[in-house]
């Protein structure tokens, strides 16, 4: 049951338990570690039946291993393979990889992509390519150093002889393989794919209505499902009256599923099976349940919030401590208190969760929108009793995933009920549903004393946090140790000081918690880049100068929260993202008045991003004109798609900045559908422009760190406009009063 | 209970409820599955189809509501993609996950046909009812500017 061993930052991993709740989860992030200890026990697979298909008549396929979510994953990893080929980017199609953890590293997250499948996908391009000109130079019984490979084939030079891989994929399947550790790579001075822009392969598919999503499967003899689950986090039925919700027409079946996983997983329910998902709708609506709203009933963001000040208050867990940051703030004559608050935020993918799954007496096949089809075959595998080997998980396209599809709650309630009916059913959830049972980014609370001193530097840093953590969702006593996975960048600030003191306290909370698109970047960035700001202002500096004056000079700061990976903060590259943003924001020219700008800049999934921003507050709305990005992704695989990714990021920040709070009350998510937890809209939309790094280093990731920079930038906006701080996330009325 | 409509351009008979709504109707009894599910309530735009030419939320429509109209969903825009909004959208590189894409191209045909030039004010105005979580709507701007056959605006209207 295991998979890949686990190597990620996010230490999430469960053992297996009794109860069958618990699975073993590796989020994976390969990098450079592929190769590496960790994997030696998974030997490459033939490049020719894993990654490339060619037909004798010359149709050439590429095998995606990652889920395509928008993110563009299924145009920028065939990019790579295509690359080392030497394939005519013109022929290539791509196909999703069936699920197979032997072969493929399937779990999609993590900004991970691109950056794990970089080294692995050029070596299987690289092995396949010299199978083809060894197979190419047989045949015409010629030295392979006379062939070379060009326009999806090999080039005999002397004699002007071209074979396609059509040609030649039957010889060459039979070769060997190379030594994937020693097989030449491409020099990059001669790349013509990657790092050229190009056009998303499957947006012909998405703007036709052909692009299937996984709520699209359909299967002979499908039933529909959705599942009354007890609103209250951790409750369960009581007792339940079914008779109506079976008079509903179209509805053929009413049945109960546990809970899995002591609320962590599942909530489990009453499940209404229908013809058509209409007829399910309506038939939940008929039921009629008393609920056992379990312990977590009294919660609310109010309990929450005085948790959290509780907690600061009293001593918690040192995450470091250098220098001594209260001596020097007792003796500090500029220093500052503040506190950040954000909120729990939902994931709301446009499509919401869905699982389509048959299982058979000796065999169930599944599809499922996923960003972890190894958990979904797992989870399959379990509640059928059937080896892995026997389920048939096909990964489909999503309706967005940011995180949320990584789970496999959703699996497990689609498996129990193909189980318990033997039919093949899909499980439908609701925009309701989905708003009120996702697994949050946490929410968190943010204690901050800082202090200059008389030239100008920061003196001392100081930061309480106290948040409800996503490990402990796993763990809840703690043994997890959830404290530096909780701060990000924010535990290995690149801003110099003496005295460094970072401090945690776990909150208790029944609302289940998980990755949002950049994690605790997502919070750790508005804290840092704010006080950061705070402390600029305290100095009467201008706040990109000072950022930079205490970044200091170009060195490599180990990641704190993940020492195992040699992935070090690189000064001298978030202080070229500072200022590239800045110089292409025209920063310290002048603006209309009312307009003014605010920075952000920082490091979060290797990758080094800075934002400036230009707002306006008019009669207390707040005006977003525009961002402007600068990123630092490494080689950039495809620059279009690095630019979409920012784009993208800046909308989902906006969101959680700008529109509405989730707010807890008895226990329950409040807000349901887009009336009361609304998105942008294209009237809100500032223009974003995004300036990329033509870096030459390794590709790293680009899905999320566009994100960390945008709520601190507007902010320092706001207040470089009006005086105005915000510290708490969403925005309100009152504070731009 | 038997409902006639014609649906992108063939006549259509389904036997279901009255009260069904068209997004299921088209989804779930025709296998039209490019008309899309986001938020059953008229606030997301996934849904949206012609029904007369005009554009409306199919999960906010009856099917009865439709007996003997002319409904058009994505699938009916084009045998091929090559509608002029389907070409600027693919020319655009609009999309991301795509979800949203066939409800925010239904609006734009139908802004289109109204507003052959819109303003940005204009287009704010029409497609401010379709939501796009991944945030594609800056080139979605840009694409019915395209498929307007006028070049972007350089700035927002106010």
């Amino acid at each position: 049951m295991t998979t890949a061993p686990v190597l990620n930052r996010r230490e999430f991993l469960k053992t297996g338990a009794a109860g069958g709740a618990a699975l073993v989860v590796a989020f994976h992030l390969p990098g450079s570690a592929y190769a590496a200890a960790e994997d030696q026990e998974k030997k490459p697979a033939n490049p020719l039946n894993a990654w490339v298909r060619i037909t004798p008549d010359n149709r050439v396929t590429l095998i995606l291993g990652k889920s395509e979510m928008g993110q563009g994953a299924m145009t920028a990893l065939p990019m790579i393979l295509a690359e080392e080929l030497y394939l005519d980017w013109k022929q290539v199609s791509v196909e999703q990889a069936p699920t197979d953890p032997k072969i493929y590293d399937h779990g999609t997250g993590g900004s991970g992509s691109v950056a794990g499948s970089w080294l692995p996908l050029r070596r299987a391009g690289a092995a396949a390519r010299e199978m083809f000109i060894t197979a190419a130079a047989q045949h015409w019984n010629v030295s392979r150093d006379t062939c070379k490979a060009q326009d999806g084939g090999v080039l005999h030079g002397a004699r002007k002889q071209f074979l396609t891989y059509g040609d030649l994929v039957e010889a060459a399947s039979k070769l060997p393989l190379p030594d994937f550790n020693t097989v030449p790579l491409k020099n990059s001075d001669d790349f013509t794919i990657v790092g050229h822009d190009r056009k998303r392969l499957e947006a012909a598919a998405k703007s036709t209505g052909a692009a299937k999503f996984g709520i699209d499967s359909r299967m002979p003899g499908m039933e529909y499902a959705v599942i009354a689950r007890c609103p209250v986090f951790g409750g369960k039925v009581a007792k339940f009256d079914a008779t109506k919700a079976k008079a509903v027409p179209g509805v053929r079946d009413v049945i109960s599923i546990d809970a899995v996983g002591e609320g962590a997983f599942t909530s489990g329910g009453i499940v209404v099976l229908a013809n058509n998902s209409w007829a399910a709708i309506q038939g939940r609506k008929a039921l009629e349940i008393t609920w056992d709203e379990g312990p977590n009933a009294n919660e609310s963001s109010e309990s929450l919030r005085q948790h959290f000040i509780e907690n600061v208050a009293k001593p918690g867990k040192i995450v470091r401590n250098e220098g001594d940051a209260n001596a020097a703030l007792n003796s500090a004559s500029k220093k500052i208190e503040v506190v950040y608050e954000l909120p729990f935020a939902p994931h709301a993918c446009m499509e919401p969760m869905n699982c389509t799954v048959h299982i058979r007496p000796d065999s169930a096949e599944a599809w499922v929108p996923t960003q972890a089809p190894q958990w979904a075959q797992e989870v399959i595998a379990k509640v059928s009793g059937l080896p892995l080997e026997k389920v048939n998980v096909h990964t489909t396209l999503m309706g967005g995933g940011f995180g949320r599809r990584y789970q496999a709650d959703f699996v497990m309630e689609a498996a129990q009920v193909a189980k318990a009916t033997g039919k093949p059913v899909q499980i439908l959830w609701t925009r309701e549903d989905d708003m009120q049972h996702d697994f949050y980014r946490p929410a968190s609370y943010h204690k901050m004393q800082g202090a200059v001193d008389a030239q100008g530097k920061v003196a001392a840093w100081k930061h309480f946090q106290s948040s409800t953590s996503i490990a402990a969702v796993w763990d809840k006593d703690g043994k997890d140790k959830p404290e530096a996975s909780e701060f990000a960048t924010a535990a290995f600030i690149p801003y110099e000081t003496p005295n460094f003191r970072v401090e945690y306290a776990l909150a208790h909370s029944g609302v289940p918690r998980a990755w949002w698109r950049s994690v605790e970047h997502s919070s750790s960035g508005f804290v840092v880049e704010t006080f950061v700001d705070e402390l600029a202002a305290a100095a009467g500096a201008d706040p990109l100068q000072f950022r930079l004056q205490q970044i200091g000079e170009a060195r490599k700061i180990p990641d704190f929260t993940n020492p195992k990976e040699n992935k070090p903060l690189d000064t001298a590259r978030l202080k070229s993202v500072l200022q590239l943003a800045a110089e292409n924001a025209g920063w310290g020219k002048p603006l209309p008045k009312g307009v003014a700008r605010g920075i952000a800049g920082y490091y979060s999934f290797e990758s080094y991003t800075a934002a400036v921003a230009e707002v306006s507050v008019d009669n207390g709305q707040l005006n977003i004109h525009r961002i402007v990005y600068a990123v630092d992704c490494g080689r950039p695989v495809n620059p279009a798609g690095v630019v979409a990714q920012v784009e993208s990021a800046a909308v989902y920040a906006l969101s959680a900045m700008t529109k509405d709070a989730i707010t807890i009350e008895r226990g329950r998510v409040k807000q349901a559908n887009f009336n009361d937890y609304d998105m942008p809209r294209m009237k809100e939309m500032p223009k974003i422009e995004v300036h990329v790094v033509m870096s030459k280093e390794d590709p790293t990731g680009i899905g999320e760190p566009g994100l960390p920079v945008v709520a601190p930038a507007i902010g320092n906006a706001v207040f470089a406009a009006t005086g105005k701080r915000l510290r708490r996330l969403p925005i309100q009325a009152a504070d731009l009063a | 209970m038997a409902t006639t409509f014609i649906l992108n351009g063939k006549s259509q008979t389904v036997d279901v409820s009255p009260d069904m709504p068209l997004l299921w109707v088209l989804r779930d009894t025709l296998d039209k599955t490019g008309t899309k599910f986001g938020c059953g309530a008229g606030l997301c735009g996934a849904c949206t189809v012609h029904i007369n030419g005009e554009a409306a939320r199919s999960c906010q429509t009856a099917i009865s509501a439709v007996a003997g109209k002319k409904v058009t969903t994505i699938e009916g825009l084009s045998a091929d993609g090559t509608h002029p909004v389907q070409q600027a959208w693919i020319a655009e590189d609009v999309p991301q996950c795509g979800y949203c894409q066939s409800g925010q191209i239904m609006s734009a045909v139908a802004l289109l046909s109204k507003k052959p030039n819109p303003t940005d004010a204009d287009i704010d105005d029409f497609m401010s009812g379709n939501i796009c979580r991944c945030g594609t709507y800056q080139r979605i701007r840009k694409a019915i500017h395209r498929a307007a056959g006028t070049p972007a605006s350089k700035a927002k209207s106010a």
